[in-house]
């Protein structure tokens, strides 16, 4: 059992880790608070590691188990740093019925990664959204924030490999 | 504030508006700005202040105008016009076009069946008031239910004028709003709370998010009310993540109305406190069940518990807590503004009012829709939706998500209103409607549905765990043209079980999808297990089979 009592030490010195205290203190250290500091961790990192799953569970004073398991349970959060470049292809039904299969199953065969995965050279995440709620753009796909509506695979394809060569 | 001091920040309002010649609206909610309308916005804005107009045109940026397909909307209140995917390139055309009358950009007819067939309650300020801005929601009667209700009405009384409406939750289940209010006024409890149900997961469906960005303070009005009726201080807005524009609308909305005296202590100067506060869902689909919800809001896994005790007796930290739908907090304003007698007078007999549907798939119109209740499901597809493109013939629609079912072409003629729903085995849901064409096969779209429960199945009961992963299985080997006729019987089997003994909604509505294309569309399920291969020519797997048959 963790018993601290004040706030435990930052994990480093980085300015991001102050901002997650402030969210843990705004909630007054409540156990309740979880889901919200998690939401701020993985807001200032992009994802969480075992370093901030630790920190959160001393600040919190709740179980690590606790905190590891809301982390795993909640889509929305990812254990795993994402690639330069994310491709966000929505699978609601909407999008579904008007061709998203396809367009994973062309992002499949170019880059060769699944929902979920991140290519090799750590260029492109490929993630799955279970609705973006842009029906009327159906299918709609997400390329490092934009969203691109009634897309065709090639056009897809052809956005996806402009946001990759853009850093070039 | 008083009603005289909400009278005058209205009046104010409507005189700054009434300065200006034209009223250009350009739509910003999400279904537009996917398509830039925030850039849209700005090019006018800009045009307008270089052809020095700034005096006489009034831009705003406001909520969703429906026809999301194309988008981005921009809309001329003062000459009744609207144009329909507007580029930035246009914004000139659009300047241009306020004087002299003629020219703009593709115009947007809003005489058409897609919105003079519609009846706006909840929508009814979405796309004409600029959701940051409190002062333009009071301009249009807003807060003027809640100010009158503190001062003029007993809780008691509120809650008669919500029964006499006939007020039913707008989340899906249909229980009626009024009931719930006065189970929770009942318990003598001091503490209670409300909670506004914005977790909207069902893939197809952006009602809530579209109300959430479009008219906040609706919602808000909606909460402050029912916490009065039922005599909670504290209110939580549980929203989705993935709307971070909700959210920040939401946000903005808060403090506005914290600002003004609306929200926080002692509202209006009497003796009744109310604090709002957001949390954020972070994607999980059984969070839209109540108790998953409760669970999540304290801070832990969002795993549904047993009912009873229901959250209207034992709730959020086991407080009596009241739990609505978006939507439901969304009609509270108009009816005590217009009494229970109008509300009630729209509608069917059971189901009153209106429900907004987000409608898409394949159908010409795709985008966000109000109609009264009682409307047939041809009307809205044929007559609002515009029918099915590409000469294509419609098949079949879903309503209700993942719980809902698949209602076929033959009972379109059908009334929307929930007892009919559920009569021929869907439900009303919350109000995603897909519609389906030849090219949909519906074993496919029951597997779709499957392997969306299957993955959100929190795991707390075995029925919906290990039942909707094994109906998955067979369902992923009938569209790969694996399947067997015995398949079918335990498929059925597994349904009947994992129906009736899930421990909530989630299970308790995974087999319908299945249940439903099983008993209109047995041709296709019989076609794939017999090797005659998919009907709809969706499933390549049952094609080849077939091919393989034939030789």
């Amino acid at each position: 059992m963790l018993t601290y009592l004040g706030s435990p030490q930052l994990p480093s010195d980085d300015k991001r880790w102050k901002i997650v205290e402030a969210t843990a203190r705004r909630h007054g250290r409540e156990s309740h608070a979880l889901i919200e500091t998690l939401h701020t961790v993985q807001e200032c990192f992009g994802y969480l590691d075992d370093s901030a799953l630790k920190f959160v569970a001393m600040t919190l004073r709740v179980p690590l188990s606790r905190v590891y398991g809301a982390a795993t349970f909640y889509h929305y959060f990812t254990l795993k740093p994402k690639g330069k470049h994310t491709c966000v292809v929505c699978t609601g039904t909407a999008c579904y019925i008007k061709g998203a299969p396809a367009l994973l199953g062309a992002i499949e065969k170019t880059y060769g990664v699944k929902p979920g995965e991140t290519t090799p050279d750590n260029q492109l995440s490929v993630l799955t959204a279970r609705c973006l709620g842009s029906c009327g753009l159906a299918p709609a796909v997400v390329m490092d924030g934009a969203v691109l509506g009634k897309v065709g695979a090639e056009q897809m394809l052809a956005r996806i490999e402009k946001g990759i060569h853009h850093d070039h | 504030m008083t009603i005289e001091e909400l009278r005058k920040i209205a009046e104010t309002e409507r005189e700054a508006e009434k300065k200006y010649q034209h009223h250009v609206c350009v739509c910003t909610a999400a279904g537009c700005l996917s398509s830039g309308g925030d850039h849209v916005l700005d090019a006018i804005r800009k045009e307008v202040a270089e052809s020095g107009m700034k005096n006489e045109v009034l831009v705003k940026g406001v909520g969703c105008m429906g026809l999301c397909s194309a988008g981005p909307l921009v809309s001329v209140e003062s000459e009744g016009k609207m144009f329909a995917n507007v580029t930035p390139e246009e914004a000139a055309d659009v300047v241009s076009s306020l004087d002299t009358g003629a020219g703009g950009p593709q115009d947007c007819p809003t005489n058409v069946p897609f919105f003079a067939r519609q009846k706006k309650i909840v929508l009814e300020n979405s796309g004409k008031i600029d959701p940051e801005r409190i002062e333009d929601y009071i301009a249009h009667d807003g807060y003027l239910a809640l100010v009158q209700t503190i001062a003029e009405r007993s809780p008691q009384d509120v809650i008669q004028e919500i029964i006499r409406s006939g007020l039913r939750g707008r989340g899906g289940a249909g229980y009626p709003t009024g009931l719930k209010w006065s189970t929770v006024a009942k318990t003598g409890e001091q503490e209670k709370f409300v909670i506004c149900n914005a977790d909207e997961g069902d893939p197809g469906a952006f009602m809530d998010r579209a109300v959430l960005e479009s008219d906040p303070h609706r919602v808000l009005e909606g909460m402050a009310i029912a916490a009065y009726a039922v005599g909670a201080q504290k209110g939580y807005l549980y929203v989705r993540a993935e709307y971070p524009l909700a959210v920040k609308n939401l946000k903005t909305a808060i403090r506005q109305a914290d600002r003004l005296g609306l929200l926080g202590n002692s509202i209006c100067g009497s003796r009744f406190s109310f604090h709002v506060d957001i949390r954020l869902g972070a994607g999980a689909f059984v969070c839209g069940e109540e108790t998953a919800l409760i669970a999540s809001i304290e801070g832990k896994r969002g795993t549904p518990r047993p009912r009873p005790p229901y959250p209207a007796e034992s709730g959020l930290w086991d407080s009596p807590t009241l739990i609505n739908n978006v939507e439901t907090f969304a009609n509270i304003a108009p009816i005590l503004r217009n009494g229970a007698a109008w509300f009630a007078g729209i509608g069917t007999e059971k189901s009153k009012g209106t429900k907004v549907f987000a409608l898409a798939g394949r159908v010409t119109n795709t985008g966000l829709i109000e109609v009264p209740m009682g409307i047939t499901l041809r009307e809205v597809v044929n007559e609002i939706g515009g029918g099915i493109p590409d000469g294509k013939k419609c098949k079949a629609v879903q309503t209700g998500g993942p719980s809902g079912g698949c209602i076929p072409e033959k009972q379109m003629d059908l009334p929307v209103d929930y007892e009919s729903l559920k009569s021929i085995g869907s439900m009303m849901g919350s109000g995603g409607m897909i519609v389906m064409d030849e090219t949909s096969c519906m074993v496919d779209v029951a597997k779709y549905f499957m392997e969306f429960c299957m993955s959100e199945s929190c795991g707390k009961c075995i029925p919906c765990r290990a039942g909707t992963q094994q109906m998955h299985g067979i369902l992923a080997r009938i569209t790969a043209g694996e399947g067997s006729p015995a398949d079918l019987v335990l498929l059925e089997e597994l349904c009947d079980l994992v129906r009736n003994t899930s421990l909530c909604g989630l299970g308790q509505g995974a087999p319908t999808p299945v249940i439903t294309t099983m008993q209109y569309f047995r041709d296709e399920y019989d076609s794939h297990v017999a090797g005659a291969g998919c009907p709809a020519g969706v499933c390549a797997g049952a094609r080849r089979e077939a091919e393989e048959v034939a030789k």
